[in-house]
C-alpha cells in the first residue's frame, strides 16, 4: 500500500513527463517537415526556377510563370480585401454600438473565418466562373480576397478596441469630427496591429490551394491577361505532384520549399514588426 | 477685476445613463474667468455634469441629457447647437494623460489645424505659444519631432493641456487632471491653472479637497446625482451651509 | 479670441462624417451579406442534385458518374472520421504542449519553442499533403501499421479497424497528418489561455501543498475551460474542412470500409479531386451539394460551439 502522497507525486510525474513527450512530439513534426522540404527541394533550386516557365511532360524548365501569377493574385487579393476588411472592422469597434448589423456580422465574420476554403473556392465558381464561363486570375483573386477580408475585420476590430476610449474623447474634445478622429487618431494608434493582421492575412493566402483550384486553375505559359486561368504556386505544386513524372514531382518539392520560406518568412516578419513597434512605444 | 459675468448657465439639468438618473435637476452658474470647482464622492455625477458640458456623452448612444446648458446666450444642448463647434469652445483635459500617437510639435497642432489654415511659421509661432502656456516649452523644445508618448506622465498632462489651449477655447474643463501625476506634477499643473484663468474660463473636476481649495474660486459640492452646495471656495470650506457638506469636507464621511 | 468658422464649413465636415460612416457601414454590410450569398449560390448550384436525389443523397452510398448516381454518405462519413481520428490525438498532445510551454518550460526556451509551434501552424496544408504521400505514408506501412495490426487489431471488435493490407494511404493516415496539422492551432489557443490565469490562483493552490499537475488540473483547466473549448472547436473547424493535407493521402476512393488502413474519400478532398474534371450537370451539381454539406456541417459546429460558450459563460459570471 503506497501512502497517498506517494501516489499523487507518480501521478505528477507520470502527467509531467507525458508534457515533455508532447512537446518534442510536435517539435519533431516540424523539423522533420522542414528536413525534407530542405533535403528534396534545395537540389532544385537553380536560377531555371526563377526564369523559365513549368515544362511540359519530358522536358526541363521553372517554375517563372508559377511564381509570378500567384504575386500577381496575392497582391490583388491584398489589394480587394485590406480596404473592404479594415472599414467593415472600423464599423464594428467605432460605429457598431447600437442596431442589429454589428453583432450579426461579428456572429458571419467568425464563421467565414472558419469557413473551409474549398468552399470560398466553390462559392467564386458558381457566381463568377460558371457565369463568364472560364476560370481566370480574376476569380482567383476574389477567392483569395475572400479569405483575407475576415482574418482584416478581425484584427482590425480588436486592434481598435485596444486603444483607451480616452483617446478618442480627447480628439472629439478638440472640436474633431468623427471620420478625423478615427483616420488621424485611432487609426494610427492601431498601425502596427492592423498592419500585422494584413501581414499574417499574406501569409495565410499565399499557401492557399484549395480556393485557387475551380478559380484560377492553372496555365502552362506566361501569361499576363487577368482574364485567363493564371498559373499560380500551389495548384502547379498539387498537380506536378500527384504526377507520375518524377521530374515534374521534384519542380513540386522545390516549389514546395520556396512557397513555405516566403510563408514562414511573412510569419516571422509579422512578429518581428509587432515586437519592435511595441517595445517601443 | 472684471465684473461676474456668467458663462455657463445650467438650468434644471437631468442626465441618464440608460434608466440610471445621474443628475438630478442641476441648477448653477459658472462665472466668466474664474476658476469653478466640482467636489464629491466617487458617482456623484460630478464627472458627468463636466462631461455635458461639451456633449461628450454623445459617442455613447445610452446616456442622454436632459435641460438647459445656455452658452452665450444659446443651449448648447439644443441640436441645431454643432458639436465640433461646441467642442472647440470648450476645451477639456482628462483623468489621464491622452497623447495622441504622433510628434510633440503634431499633438499641438491638430486640434487647431482642424479649424484654422494657418500658414507654417504662424502654425509654429501658436504651437510655441500654447507650450509656453502649458509650461513645457522649455522641456520640450529641442525634441518636437519625437513621439508624445516619449513623455512622462505630468509632461504628457502639460502637452495635453497645450493641446487644448492651443486652439483657444473659452472655457476649459479639466477632469481630475492631477489624480494619475506625483505630488510635483501635480503642484505644476495647478500653478498653471492659477496662471490659465487670466484668459479662461475654467471647471475642474477633483476628488482632493486640498486642491479644490487652493485653485478654485467657487465650489459645487454634489452627492448623489445632487448639487447640495454651491458658494464661494472660501465660504463652502469655513462656514459650509449644509451638515452634508461639512461632514464631507472634515472627513467625516466619503 | 474669435475665430472664423463658416457655416459651411461645418457642413462640409457633417457630411463628411456621414460619408465616412456609410461607407464603413456599406462594406459592413458587404461582409454581413457574403454568408447569404455563400449559402444561396451553393443551394442553388445543387438544386439540380436535390431535385434528382432528394433525401436519398445523405443516405445513399453509391457515387458513380457513368450512371450518374451519386450519394453523399461516403464523403460525409470520412470527414468525420478524418477529423475524430485528428482531434482525438491532437487534443492531448495539444493540452501536453500547452502545459509544458506554460509551467514546465525554462523561461529562456518559452519564446522559441512557442514561436516554433505557431510556425508549425503557419506551414501551408499542401505541404503536409505532399510530405504525408511521399515520406509519411511509405514509413507508416513498413512500420506503424504492421505493428498496429500486431497489437490493437488482435482485439476483438477494435480489430475490425486495423484489417486489411499496408498501403501508408487511408482513413487513418490522413487522421493522423490532420492531427500533426490541428495541433499547433489548439496548442496556441490553450497557451493563450492557460497564460492568463491569474498567478495569485496558481499560488494559492501551491500553497496547499498541490503538486503542478494537480495545480493544472484542477485549477488552471476549470478556470480557462472556456478558452479550452474555443480552442479545441476552432481545431475542429480546421480539420473537416481542410482540403489539400487530406486530399493527397486519403486515397479517394467512394467506398465504404469498417478498416481504417483502407482509402476512403473526405467531402474537400472529392471536391478537389473530381470538381474540374466533372462533366454533366448532374455531377456537378452533386459536388456542388457536397460543398453545401460541408459548409452547413463547418457552420453547425461554429455556431454550436458559440451557443455553448455563451452557456458557460453566462453560467460562470464574467471568467473570461
Amino acid at each position: 500500500m503506497i501512502s497517498i502522497y506517494t501516489r499523487r507525486r507518480i501521478i505528477n510525474a507520470i502527467n509531467l513527463t507525458f508534457s515533455f513527450l508532447a512537446m518534442l512530439f510536435g517539435l519533431f513534426w516540424l523539423f522533420w517537415i522542414l528536413w525534407t522540404l530542405l533535403d528534396k527541394g534545395l537540389s532544385g533550386i537553380s536560377l531555371d526556377i526563377f526564369t523559365q516557365m513549368t515544362p511540359s511532360p519530358g522536358s526541363t524548365g521553372g517554375l517563372l510563370n508559377a511564381i509570378a501569377g500567384s504575386l500577381v493574385m496575392v497582391t490583388l487579393a491584398t489589394l480587394i480585401g485590406t480596404p473592404v476588411g479594415i472599414m467593415a472592422g472600423t464599423y464594428l469597434a467605432e460605429f457598431g454600438q447600437r442596431g442589429w448589423l454589428a453583432p450579426t456580422t461579428r456572429f458571419v465574420n467568425d464563421i467565414l473565418l472558419s469557413a473551409p476554403s474549398i468552399v470560398i473556392g466553390l462559392f467564386i465558381y458558381t457566381v463568377y466562373v460558371a457565369k463568364v464561363g472560364h476560370f481566370s486570375g480574376w476569380a482567383g483573386a476574389l477567392a483569395l480576397s475572400l479569405i483575407v477580408i475576415p482574418v482584416v475585420v478581425r484584427t482590425t476590430e480588436d486592434m481598435l478596441r485596444l486603444i483607451p476610449d480616452s483617446l478618442r474623447e480627447a480628439a472629439a474634445a478638440l472640436g474633431a469630427p468623427q471620420w478625423k478622429v478615427v483616420t488621424l487618431v485611432t487609426w494610427r494608434a492601431s498601425k502596427v496591429g492592423i498592419m500585422t493582421g494584413v501581414l499574417l492575412a499574406v501569409a495565410r493566402i499565399s499557401g492557399e490551394t484549395a480556393p485557387l483550384l475551380f478559380t484560377a486553375l492553372n496555365n502552362q505559359f506566361w501569361s499576363s491577361d487577368m482574364d485567363r486561368p493564371m498559373a499560380n504556386l500551389p495548384v502547379v505544386i498539387f498537380q506536378f505532384a500527384m504526377s507520375p513524372y518524377e521530374y515534374w514531382q521534384a519542380l513540386a518539392w522545390t516549389g514546395a520549399l520556396l512557397i513555405t520560406l516566403s510563408v514562414l518568412g511573412l510569419n516571422i516578419a509579422a512578429r518581428l514588426f509587432m515586437r519592435k513597434h511595441t517595445s517601443s512605444q | 477685476m472684471r465684473a461676474n459675468v456668467s458663462k455657463v448657465t445650467i438650468n434644471d439639468l437631468n442626465f441618464y445613463y440608460d434608466k440610471f438618473h445621474a443628475l438630478k435637476s442641476i441648477n448653477m452658474q459658472i462665472l466668466e474667468n474664474k476658476v469653478t470647482a466640482f467636489i464629491g464622492p466617487s458617482g456623484c455625477g460630478k464627472s458627468t455634469l463636466l462631461r455635458a458640458f461639451n456633449r461628450m456623452y454623445q459617442l455613447y448612444p445610452s446616456q442622454m441629457a436632459k435641460g438647459e446648458i445656455m452658452v452665450d446666450g444659446s443651449n448648447i444642448l439644443d441640436n441645431k447647437q454643432d458639436l465640433n463647434m461646441l467642442r472647440a469652445k470648450m476645451g477639456m483635459v482628462f483623468q489621464k494623460p491622452t497623447p495622441f500617437p504622433m510628434s510633440i510639435f503634431d499633438n499641438v497642432a491638430f486640434g487647431v489645424k482642424l479649424y484654422e489654415s494657418l500658414n507654417r511659421h504662424d502654425l509654429a509661432e501658436r504651437v510655441e505659444w500654447a507650450l509656453h502656456k502649458a509650461a513645457l516649452w522649455e522641456e520640450v523644445k529641442d525634441k518636437l519631432n519625437q513621439s508624445g508618448t516619449s513623455l512622462s506622465g505630468g509632461q504628457q498632462q502639460r502637452l495635453c493641456i497645450a493641446r487644448t489651449i492651443a486652439v483657444k477655447p473659452e472655457v476649459v474643463l479639466l477632469d481630475e487632471p492631477t489624480s494619475a501625476l506625483d505630488p510635483i506634477s501635480t503642484a505644476h499643473i495647478e500653478d498653471l491653472i492659477f496662471k490659465l484663468k487670466e484668459d479662461y474660463t475654467i471647471v475642474i473636476v477633483t476628488h482632493n479637497m486640498q486642491q479644490a481649495a487652493r485653485v478654485s474660486d467657487y465650489t459645487a459640492y454634489m452627492y448623489l446625482g445632487e448639487l447640495i452646495e454651491f458658494g464661494d471656495t472660501d465660504l463652502i470650506f469655513t462656514t459650509p451651509k449644509q451638515k452634508a457638506t461639512e461632514d464631507y469636507i472634515t472627513g467625516k464621511f466619503g | 479670441m474669435s475665430k472664423v468658422h463658416s457655416e459651411e464649413k461645418l457642413k462640409q465636415q457633417r457630411l463628411i462624417d456621414l460619408i465616412f460612416r456609410k461607407t464603413t457601414w456599406f462594406f459592413t454590410l458587404v461582409v454581413f451579406s457574403l454568408l447569404a450569398a455563400i449559402m444561396g449560390s451553393l443551394l442553388i448550384g445543387s438544386l439540380p442534385a436535390i431535385k434528382a436525389f432528394g433525401f436519398d443523397f445523405m443516405v445513399s452510398a453509391d457515387w458513380n458518374p457513368v450512371t450518374e448516381k451519386f450519394g453523399a454518405v461516403v464523403p460525409i462519413i470520412g470527414t468525420l472520421v478524418t477529423s475524430l481520428i485528428a482531434l482525438s490525438i491532437g487534443i492531448p498532445v495539444s493540452f501536453g504542449i500547452a502545459l509544458f510551454l506554460t509551467e514546465l518550460s525554462p523561461p529562456w526556451l518559452r519564446r522559441p519553442l512557442g514561436t516554433a509551434i505557431e510556425l508549425l501552424a503557419g506551414i501551408p496544408s499542401i505541404i503536409y499533403g505532399m510530405w504525408g504521400l511521399f515520406v509519411f505514408a511509405p514509413l507508416f506501412a513498413k512500420t506503424i501499421q504492421p505493428w498496429l495490426q500486431n497489437t490493437l487489431g488482435q482485439i476483438p471488435g477494435i480489430g475490425l479497424l486495423f484489417e486489411g493490407s499496408f498501403m501508408g494511404i487511408g482513413i487513418l493516415t490522413a487522421g493522423i497528418i490532420l492531427a500533426i496539422m490541428v495541433i499547433p492551432f489548439v496548442a496556441a489557443v490553450m497557451r493563450d489561455v492557460f497564460e492568463v490565469v491569474p498567478p495569485m490562483l496558481k499560488e494559492s493552490a501551491y500553497a496547499l501543498g498541490a503538486t503542478t499537475w494537480e495545480v493544472i488540473w484542477n485549477v488552471v483547466l476549470p478556470y480557462t475551460k472556456i478558452g479550452v473549448v474555443g480552442g479545441i472547436m476552432l481545431g475542429l473547424g480546421r480539420a473537416l474542412g481542410e482540403t489539400m493535407a487530406v486530399t493527397f493521402v486519403i486515397g479517394n476512393a467512394h467506398q465504404l470500409h469498417a478498416s481504417l488502413f483502407m482509402p476512403g474519400n473526405s467531402i474537400a478532398s472529392a471536391l478537389a479531386n473530381e470538381f474540374t474534371e466533372a462533366d454533366g450537370e448532374l455531377y456537378t451539381s452533386a459536388l456542388i451539394e457536397l460543398g453545401l454539406i460541408l459548409f452547413f456541417i463547418t457552420f453547425i459546429v461554429l455556431a454550436g460551439s458559440k451557443i455553448l460558450l455563451a452557456q458557460l459563460k453566462k453560467r460562470e459570471g464574467n471568467i473570461t
